[in-house]
């Protein structure tokens, strides 16, 4: 009979447990959609990137009002859930505040005092945060591709936060015996009065009330996350380990087209003879990318990653004078265009079915794509390493090589180039009159 | 003009059976484009001035392909630059300075995985190695105490983290270098990148070059310096739509120098 409430708990922490772990595999499953690309180079500056970018929040804080209170939740959010340990551990056996029993007791208060300080200054940076998204409506938080889910998502991660950092404080304050001791309560010492007319019992089931609803809504957000923008806190470390290492202009050159122009330049080859042996396969399907299979698999981690900042969309160029292009929504665009290809892959029994739909036109437009300078202005921004500019580039590359869709004035400019070697109709011969002008 | 120039051609090195200290990429604007034309000179004149032993390909030259790359048409990017790589290691060519950002990101970055490996150098960065080097002296003269604002072009900017050698240049002039709101890294594009400069704007409610001349124009410069061609034409373009060309100038860091010593 005592052991039912153990029970509940293992069973609770099990499905919560489980139910993260099937979309963490469907979540791997889609990226692996993606194309392979070869990033098992430059491990030690990679680990440092991710020490540096993700770990150490270092471009987070170039805006520093948001860097500054991203970095308390951040921090907060980590430290706090040591405490998490603890409420499991007393989930499982049955116990109270193990960490009583196990650590020293100035030891054990100064961890929970530390978590409660924490606890307070996340709340306030919480409010902070929803008051910058909801009353002072920065711009960037009230684009045209913030409307519905993203924009109620966001709040309702800060609902989440308010409510759980509520939780740990109250189920603190409630706590007789940790108030008794009076160490270690630093910041629930002052709400514990606001129960002092209830009875003990009362106080007690408070308590226990505010336990369960702590861990309950830690498994709930665990689960929220795969649905959220909010995955960023688990994928922003793989996602700034995986990250671009050459210069920024480096745009990749396409192997098989590589190929291909050697193949042409090369006198020696017979452009009629037959392919070799087992070489058929190698070209491939598509140039370029119209839908998310033929992106990078780094690409799709990045959708993934993005938690909607709109840093990038604010610092766009294009963006900044009207056209419809934005950073952000190409990488949202690309995430549920990529659970819309999951989803159909979980209908059919593990094969994609013809959709009629793609990335481009039913999600990107041709025309968000002809309005990019390439200017790197988003790569720059993005506090974990997204790269937007890789999937516009790609996807361009589809609408030339594969479609010959690009606007006639660029038409003109690439017929230029292959006619006369300059993007304007001069001779190349003329190449060195200036020096006589 | 105060001196003729001399402009020998790899052609004419080679013929002498000589190899010359730099070859010079003057870049499809540098070559046809009016306006970069002069700043092509400027550079020429200071190349000269510092007795440098350069080349240009001169007709042996062909666009780089960035602006092909940048509009997705690889195959075409990949043509110039497989071309222009088997001219270039015919003659050996070891280092490359160019005033084009575009063409010094495309040869820096995406020639070496095709076969063509190079030093290459952005034309202000090989002046500040002429001015190291005492090869070149950089004095104010009409410059002094000017005030300037530097447009950092994207491809040399953020693309490859050039940032100092154009300021340092400037510094040298004695002038004043005032930094607009969006600068070095956050530096705002002026439009042209990405192949922008060969076709309209997509509907918007301003040209991205205006918006950066703002900018420039918010810190009230005499001067804008740039250090792109296709910059330089977009921030020209920006300064006649603010109808202040009497006012403010938009001049390369090449001819600052090359003016304020009266080359």
């Amino acid at each position: 009979m005592n052991y039912i409430a153990n029970i509940i708990f293992i069973v609770i922490l099990t499905f919560g447990i489980g139910f993260f772990v099937k979309n963490v595999k469907k979540l791997f499953r889609n990226i692996k959609l993606g194309q392979d690309v070869d990033v098992s180079d430059n491990k030690s500056q990679r680990l440092k990137n991710m020490a540096l970018i993700a770990l150490g929040q270092s471009k987070m804080v170039r805006r520093p009002i948001a860097g500054f209170l991203h970095v308390i939740v951040y921090v907060g959010f980590i430290i706090i859930n040591i405490e998490v340990l603890e409420i499991i551990i007393d989930g499982v056996f049955g116990t109270h505040r193990i960490g009583l029993t196990v650590l020293p007791i100035s030891l054990y208060s100064f961890l929970i005092g530390s978590f409660e300080v924490l606890a307070a200054l996340v709340f306030i940076s919480v409010i902070l945060f929803w008051i910058r998204r909801n009353i002072m409506k920065l711009k960037r938080f009230w684009k045209s591709e913030m409307t519905s889910w993203p924009k109620n998502d966001a709040n309702y991660i800060l609902y989440f936060e308010m409510v759980l950092m509520t939780l740990f404080l109250v189920m603190n304050a409630t706590d007789i015996h940790f108030q008794d001791m009076n160490s270690g309560n630093i910041v629930s010492q002052y709400i514990a009065p606001l129960f002092s007319g209830l009875s003990e019992n009362a106080i007690h089931i408070i308590e226990r009330g505010a336990w369960w609803a702590h861990i309950v809504g830690i498994l709930i957000f665990l689960n929220y996350l795969y649905y959220s923008k909010h995955l960023h806190i688990l994928l922003a470390f793989p996602n700034t380990y995986y990250g671009k290492l050459t210069p920024k202009g480096q745009f990749n050159n396409v192997e098989a087209v590589t190929k291909e122009v050697k193949m042409m330049m090369d006198p020696n080859i017979d452009p009629f003879a037959a392919p070799a042996e087992g070489t058929e396969g190698e070209m491939p399907a598509k140039f370029g990318a119209s839908d998310v299979q033929d992106l990078s698999w780094v690409s799709l981690l990045n959708a993934y990653t993005c938690t909607e900042c709109g840093r990038c969309t604010s610092e766009c160029p294009a963006n900044q004078t009207g056209k419809k292009l934005s950073p952000r929504k190409i990488m949202m665009d690309t995430r549920d265009r990529l659970e819309e290809v999951g989803k159909n892959i979980d209908a059919n029994k593990g094969e994609f079915k013809e959709d009629g739909k793609q990335l481009l036109d039913n999600y990107i437009t041709r025309e968000e794509l002809w309005a990019c300078t390439s200017c790197n202005a988003c790569v720059e921004a993005c506090p974990v390493s997204i790269d937007p500019l890789s999937i516009i580039m790609e996807m361009r590359r589809y609408l030339v090589m594969e479609q010959s869709a690009a606007p006639v004035e660029l038409n003109n400019m690439m017929t230029n180039i292959e006619n006369n070697g300059a993007p304007w109709p001069y001779n190349q011969m003329d190449r060195l009159n200036w020096k006589n002008e | 003009m105060s001196e003729t120039i001399k402009v020998p051609t790899m052609a004419e090195y080679m013929a002498q059976g000589k190899q010359p200290e730099v070859l010079f990429w003057v870049g499809c604007a540098g070559s046809f484009d009016d306006r970069a034309k002069k700043i092509t000179k400027a550079f020429v004149k200071l190349l000269n001035r510092a007795n440098v032993e350069f080349a240009v390909l001169g007709t042996e030259e062909s666009c780089t392909g960035d602006p092909a790359k940048r509009s997705g048409n690889e195959f075409l990017f990949q043509m110039q630059a497989v071309t222009n790589i088997e001219v270039l290691n015919a003659y050996e060519v070891k280092k490359i300075v160019t005033a084009c950002p575009h063409c010094f990101n495309t040869i820096k970055n995406e020639y070496p995985e095709l076969g063509g490996n190079y030093e290459v150098m952005h034309h202000t960065q090989f002046l500040k190695t002429l001015l190291d080097e005492g090869r070149l002296t950089i004095e104010g003269g009409k410059f002094k105490g000017k005030r300037i604002t530097f447009h950092d072009p994207c491809y040399l900017g953020r693309a490859n983290n050039v940032y100092e050698a154009p300021r340092e240049l400037i510094q040298k002039l004695e002038a004043e270098l005032v930094e607009m709101k969006n600068c070095r890294r956050n530096g705002l594009c002026c439009g042209a990148g990405g192949a922008q400069m060969f076709k309209e704007p997509e509907k918007g409610d301003k040209d991205v070059n205006v918006e950066r001349t703002e900018q420039a124009l918010d810190v009230k410069p005499e001067i804008i310096a740039a250090g792109c061609p296709f910059c330089n034409t977009m921030m020209t373009d920006g300064v006649k739509a603010k109808e202040k060309e009497s006012d403010v100038a938009v001049m390369d860091i090449a001819e600052l120098i090359a003016n304020a010593q009266d080359l």
